[in-house]
């Protein structure tokens, strides 16, 4: 069992939780993730170490509430456990000193930066940070992002907040003004693959992380595979970042799709018994 | 054995097979010759002393044969069931020249499932502890054999296990209605009595690594993390929806329990018309698993003929009477997908058998001609590899192939202080070949310490 210490809503339908988890918090590096099962009937979900404190012994997972087991895990309060958590998986970004790295975050994607900017700051890189949503209210940990980066610039849709646009405006502005030797990119598919888009004319390294349906994550079932160079790889011990001019986003994206019916339904029912639960209160 | 109607069983998961009654038990056993020099043995990968627990059965001392099996196999009850006992101890038997050889695996289960079903536990084993830790990582049958034997001996035995509950292959892999649960959970159960502790959802290689262990003040570690990674044919339209690998398909159903979705939240897709591709054991379960799941057509696809089949003989019949419908000689080299991108059919080439290859098996070749099955689910069941996490991140171990560890007769591995067995160390092989490991590699482990050079 994997106590909860702490517990915060840090965006409309997203939460941050400080987990105990010693030996996964010792063993974090940037760009893992933990494999977490809520409970004996729970589906196991992949999610992106977003923190972690290897004196404390925590690690802080920062969630969307999507999905019937996201909607679940955001009712659990500080003091109750989650009853699996297996990590850290998945290989590390690689860290170098590479001079001026852009970092390109969609919605819950910040949560994977964060721990990216941390370690390449250790190397002396210099950072931009290029956080997008849909409005303000929706750009996660902005002000973490601020304290730790030589430059943030946040874009919305609606212009609530920063540049008015998407993500890739202001990434074009960086790139045309700045050498930059490697943009990271995590967030939804669309904007992961105009990213890419963007990118490769410019002939720059970028690397973005994936997020396909995952059972086990560790490499023994093959639901997370991914078509990358034309190659099958598994996302789960050969990513989940891989070079993004080289990654098949429509393959991935019909294989997120896969489940979709039986996700709305298993949230239909949660939701129900939820609402009945109240009702009795 | 009798087994339960097909046309029942093959809409449910329950156990198919039913096992001996005691008068058909006994009966068994009073036809045993009780050899003086018993061939059985000695096709059995773990020596049980065959002849001894038939005739504890014989004289219907029913626990009597269970203590005898258990000084030598840690999971009877399992093995019962699994094991290819038609290529190993009863084949060897002498009745089998003229008539048929004793059952002796029905007759291994009875012993087993008389002790669960009365509830009888056995006399705890005596264990004087020496103080000396030691590792085992997997909790699939080669680790919980080597697990057990070591704490036999009295060493003090953790297993890691990367998944949130304990049993590899024999859980995550071997369906319910082949092999229940419940009695996989039994078999630990016992491990665990003998002072076997099991940390959980702890990925060696990731969690913590070997060096870490060793620091720790673990002697020795046995590694017996399988050949978990599943294998793919590299054709066009493999990442489709609703192509499935077997480890994938299975591990939803056997460990997250999708087929009771939305009641467990994992889901799996019911198909209508199911390609099975392989020939294996894996496939004849996924085959058998997708037909519980309510498919209405199922297809094994397989390259070669029926003879050159890896299955056991007796699943091929299960799945064939459950009207599993066989296309031999068929090789896919195309999965067809629709424009969302859902598998719609494959395209196969039909093959013939020419000169044996070095598996001694007649090579398949195209004959030229190409058809195309309809069908909206593919499971690829064609084999697994080794998984790299662990063996990766170990400096300096020697592997072969494509990552196995290499290891000695006993297996100790070219690093002093960590051994290896089961799949990893050999390939896909069988359940009591790795316990087979295990206990070779338990008395290697105890000869490494205790004895040192």
């Amino acid at each position: 069992m994997y106590k909860i210490l702490k517990k915060e809503t840090v965006a409309p339908q997203v939460e941050a939780m400080i987990i105990d988890a010693p030996y996964i918090a010792r063993h974090h590096q940037a760009g893992n993730f933990v494999v977490l099962r809520i409970d004996e009937k729970g589906e196991r979900i992949p999610l992106t170490i977003a923190d972690a404190d290897s004196e404390k012994g925590t690690i802080t997972l920062l969630f969307q509430k999507i999905g019937k087991t996201t909607e679940k895990l955001g009712t659990l309060k500080p003091g109750t456990a989650i009853r699996d958590i297996a990590g850290p998986l998945g290989h590390a970004t690689p860290i170098l000193q590479y001079g001026h790295c852009v970092l390109v975050g969609g919605g819950i994607g910040s949560a994977t930066l964060y721990p990216i900017l941390k370690a390449l700051n250790k190397k002396n890189n210099r950072v931009t940070v290029i956080l997008g949503a849909r409005t303000s209210d929706l750009l996660v940990w902005g002000d973490r992002f601020k304290a730790l980066s030589d430059e943030v610039l946040f874009t919305t849709d609606d212009g609530s907040s920063g540049l008015k646009g998407l993500v890739t405006g202001a990434l074009k502005d960086v790139m045309d003004k700045s050498e930059v030797k490697i943009v990271i990119a995590v967030g939804p598919i669309r904007m992961m693959q105009a990213v890419a888009e963007l990118t490769k004319p410019y002939n720059i390294k970028t690397l973005v992380s994936l997020n396909p349906v995952m059972v086990e994550g560790t490499g023994m079932c093959g639901a997370c595979r991914v078509t990358v160079g034309g190659k099958t790889r598994f996302a789960c011990i050969e990513g989940p970042e891989f070079d993004a001019h080289e990654v098949d986003f429509h393959v991935l994206a019909d294989r997120l799709e896969f489940y979709r019916e039986e996700e709305q339904e298993s949230m239909k029912l949660f939701k129900k018994k939820k609402c009945k639960r109240n009702c009795k209160k | 054995m009798r087994t339960r109607d097909a046309k029942k069983r093959s809409r449910d998961f329950r156990e198919v097979a039913l096992g001996l009654t005691e008068r058909q038990a006994l009966k068994e056993a009073r036809r045993c010759l009780q050899c003086k020099k018993p061939m059985c043995v000695e096709g059995c990968p773990v020596e049980i002393n065959i002849p001894a627990f038939i005739a504890a059965i014989r004289n219907t001392d029913f626990p009597g044969a269970l203590n005898v099996i258990r000084q030598y196999n840690m999971l009877p009850a399992v093995c019962g069931r699994v094991c290819p006992q038609e290529n190993q101890c009863q084949s060897r038997c002498i009745l089998g020249k003229k008539k048929a050889p004793i059952a002796i695996g029905a007759l291994e289960r009875f012993a087993a499932d008389y002790e669960a079903r009365k509830g009888l536990s056995e006399r705890p084993v005596k264990i004087r502890p020496n103080g000396h830790k030691v590792a085992v990582i997997g909790s699939g049958p080669a680790g919980l054999t080597a697990a057990a034997d070591l704490a036999k001996m009295g060493y003090d035995i953790t297993i890691f296990e990367a998944l949130h509950e304990a049993g590899g292959v024999l859980l995550y892999g071997i369906p319910e209605f082949r092999l229940p649960k419940k009695i996989i959970k039994r078999e630990i159960e016992y491990v665990k009595s003998l002072g076997v502790k099991i940390l959980l959802n702890w990925v060696v290689g990731k969690t913590q690594t070997i060096e870490e262990l060793f620091r720790e003040g673990f002697r020795a570690v046995f590694i017996g993390v399988g050949a978990g990674s599943p294998r793919y044919m590299s054709i066009p339209g493999e990442n489709l929806n609703n192509v499935y690998f077997a480890s994938e398909f299975l591990t939803r159903v056997n460990l997250m329990k999708a087929e009771q979705f939305p009641r467990y939240d994992t889901p799996v897709k019911k198909a209508r018309k199911v390609a099975v591709i392989g020939g294996g054991n894996v496939a004849m379960d996924s085959a058998r698993t997708a037909l519980r799941l309510g498919a209405e057509k199922v297809f094994i696809v397989y390259r070669r003929s029926g003879d050159e089949m890896p299955s056991r003989q007796e699943e091929v019949e299960h799945a064939k009477k459950e009207g599993i419908i066989f296309k031999f000689l068929t090789n896919p080299k195309e999965i067809i997908g629709d424009e969302r991108g859902y598998v719609k059919a494959i395209r196969c080439d039909r093959m013939v058998l020419c000169e044996p290859d070095t598996s001694g098996r007649r090579r398949p070749e195209c004959s030229g001609e190409e058809f195309i099955l309809d069908v909206d689910q593919v499971i690829m069941a064609i084999g697994q590899t080794s998984n790299p996490i662990l063996v990766r991140s170990i400096e300096g171990l020697k592997l072969w192939g494509a990552g196995y560890i290499e290891v000695d007769e006993n297996g100790a591995s070219n690093i002093p202080g960590i051994f290896a067995g089961g799949d990893i160390s050999t390939g896909a092989a069988t359940v009591i070949s790795a316990m087979g490991a295990g206990k070779r590699a338990a008395r290697a482990i105890h000869d490494f310490i205790a004895k040192p050079k």
